[in-house]
């Protein structure tokens, strides 16, 4: 595996793990820039430094975000804040990025979820690539997973895909307690966050089935350009605030639990709240993430694991990084 | 074996046991024909059938989903007791063959129902499929039995179990927990009649998931 020169846009919790850990596998970071600042470093920056100013001035350097982007690196890493509608500045970044014929990770959802068509046509038109693992399920291995055993081998996805969602849920579930009490429970964990509509709402879970409708819609094209591209627009989404603790103890009767679930398939993406065998493999507990391809070879492959997290999320992000030989 | 007279008498000869097996010509298949239609006139020859059934845990309640059986010309040929497989909510699943005419069947059937006896399935065929859901909102404001009994007309489910919770009292929200037996491959249209009743009366359906079919 090659040694690559990164450079980091975005300083929330992944991107700032990317940079503390890029060492640890084998790569350098040369820039790093968040919304308002940024630092380059041709021979690698001093990730404890950077990250103690990030810490303590609310900066990462004294240069200018733009000069990441113009830093020379091999692979762009992309952990800015997820947009809707547009993915600005998200698919910006991309464009920038192949346009000098770089590479590019994704963990920023913004781009492949709702502007899908548009990175693969920049793709097409490059030397670089985009690679997105972590943009779906965190830390567990889907798109990877699916790439390897063959999307177009892969007739749906399905699975639970927000953790926020998902702790809520179980815990009304085991405890009997209602959403309100238990939202409040989790945001003082910092499960949750001070707004967390879009968790509960079912918004997060849905960008990341379009990604995978997406990636399973394009292998089943002729050609690549013309298949059809989803978007948060095209998804079916219901969210959990409206379940009362009274439906999940009636759920309970029947050997059932019931957890906010995605489905992708070539033909669309639905995510809601949906009754699942209590001990089944889709029944993971409190944070925990869980996705089940449909494999028509394999039958069920199910994959589970943390679903977000700085650490987690940058391990996914630095594998993506590693594929790009 | 492609030849069409040959499998008939070789099914006459499974059934039967008298016919020659190199027999194969219009003879058998003359044969079959007149025994399926001695079969139709003098009533037809009783068959299997399974149901299962859910009891509550008391005294009596088993010999009370026999009665039904026997009543309608039912003749029992085995009862599987599971104690040993007690559902979450405390019932004994059991498992009864029985063999009756075949038009005799659905009334046995309706008349465990009529007698308030949970029948989960009455043969594979009949009820192939259960669609389990919850309802959620103002369920008892927007009339519960209605919803409800518009369910069961308007789709080829029937009501296999129901209960309702509602804990801030009924002008609440409320949700209620519906199972329907459907015929193979109903569920998917019963769950659209579902779908467009809760959607007219603004209430919540969490729908199972159907796993391999998505």
């Amino acid at each position: 595996m090659s040694r690559k020169r990164l450079a980091v846009l975005g300083a929330g919790a992944v991107g700032g793990s990317v940079v503390e850990l890029a060492a640890e596998y084998g790569h350098d970071v040369v820039a790093f820039a968040d919304s308002s600042s940024a630092v380059v470093d041709a021979d690698g920056l001093d990730a404890a430094a950077v990250l103690d100013r990030k810490e303590t001035e609310g900066v990462v350097g004294d240069g200018d975000p733009d000069d990441a982007l113009a830093a020379e690196y091999d692979v762009l890493v992309e952990a800015t804040p997820t947009t809707l509608g547009d993915a600005e500045p998200g698919i910006s970044h991309v464009e920038a990025a192949l346009a000098r014929d770089r590479d590019v990770v994704l963990a920023n959802k913004g781009p492949v979820a709702e502007r899908y068509a548009d990175v693969r046509a920049l793709e097409r038109g490059s030397d670089g690539r985009v690679l997105f693992e972590a943009t779906v399920g965190g830390a567990i291995p889907v798109l990877s997973t699916l790439a390897d055993y063959g999307p177009a081998h892969v007739t749906a996805a399905r699975g639970i895909l927000n953790g926020t969602a998902n702790f809520i849920l179980s815990r009304m579930t085991t405890e009997g307690l209602g959403y309100e009490h238990v939202l409040a429970e989790a945001q003082d964990l910092g499960v949750a966050e001070a707004d967390p509509a879009f968790d509960v709402e079912g918004t997060d879970a849905a960008l990341k089935c379009v990604i995978l409708a997406n990636v399973l819609s394009e292998a089943r094209a002729e050609d690549p350009a013309d298949a059809r591209e989803f978007t948060l627009d095209d998804a079916s989404v219901e969210g959990i605030k409206e379940i009362p603790g009274s439906a999940l103890e009636l759920a309970g009767e029947g050997g059932r639990t019931v957890r906010l679930i995605g489905e992708a398939t070539p033909d669309g993406v639905r995510v809601g709240p949906r009754l699942v065998p209590k001990n089944g493999s889709l029944a993971v507990g409190g944070t925990r993430n869980v996705v089940q391809l449909e494999h028509v070879h394999c039958g069920q492959l199910n994959l589970s694991g943390r679903g977000a997290g700085g650490p987690e999320t940058a391990a996914a992000v630095l594998a993506d990084v590693g594929r790009l030989s | 074996m492609s030849d069409p007279a040959e499998l008939d008498a070789s099914e006459v000869d499974r059934e039967g046991g008298e016919l020659d097996p190199v027999e194969t010509d219009g003879v058998a298949v003359e044969h079959d024909e007149a025994e399926a239609r001695q079969e139709t006139d003098g009533g037809e020859r009783p068959k299997p059938h399974t149901i299962r059934l859910e009891l509550i845990d008391e005294p009596g309640q088993l010999l009370n989903a026999l009665q039904p059986i026997a009543d309608n010309g039912g003749n029992l040929l085995s009862i599987f007791h599971e104690r040993g497989n007690i559902t979450p909510r405390g019932r004994i699943p059991v498992e009864v063959d029985l063999e009756c005419p075949p038009d005799r069947f659905p009334a046995i059937v309706d008349a465990l129902r009529e007698e308030g006896i949970n029948v989960i399935q009455a043969d594979a065929e009949r009820y192939g499929e259960e669609l389990e859901l919850l309802l959620i909102g103002h369920l008892v404001d927007t009339d519960l039995s209605d919803t409800l009994s518009r369910i069961e007309e308007s789709t080829t489910a029937s009501l296999a179990d129901f209960s309702l919770s509602a804990p801030e009292g009924s002008d609440e929200v409320s949700s209620a927990r519906v199972r329907l037996a459907t015929r193979s491959n109903g569920a998917e249209s019963a769950l659209e009649t579902v779908r467009e009743i809760a959607a007219e009366k603004d209430l919540m359906v969490i729908e199972p998931l159907t796993e391999g079919s998505a």
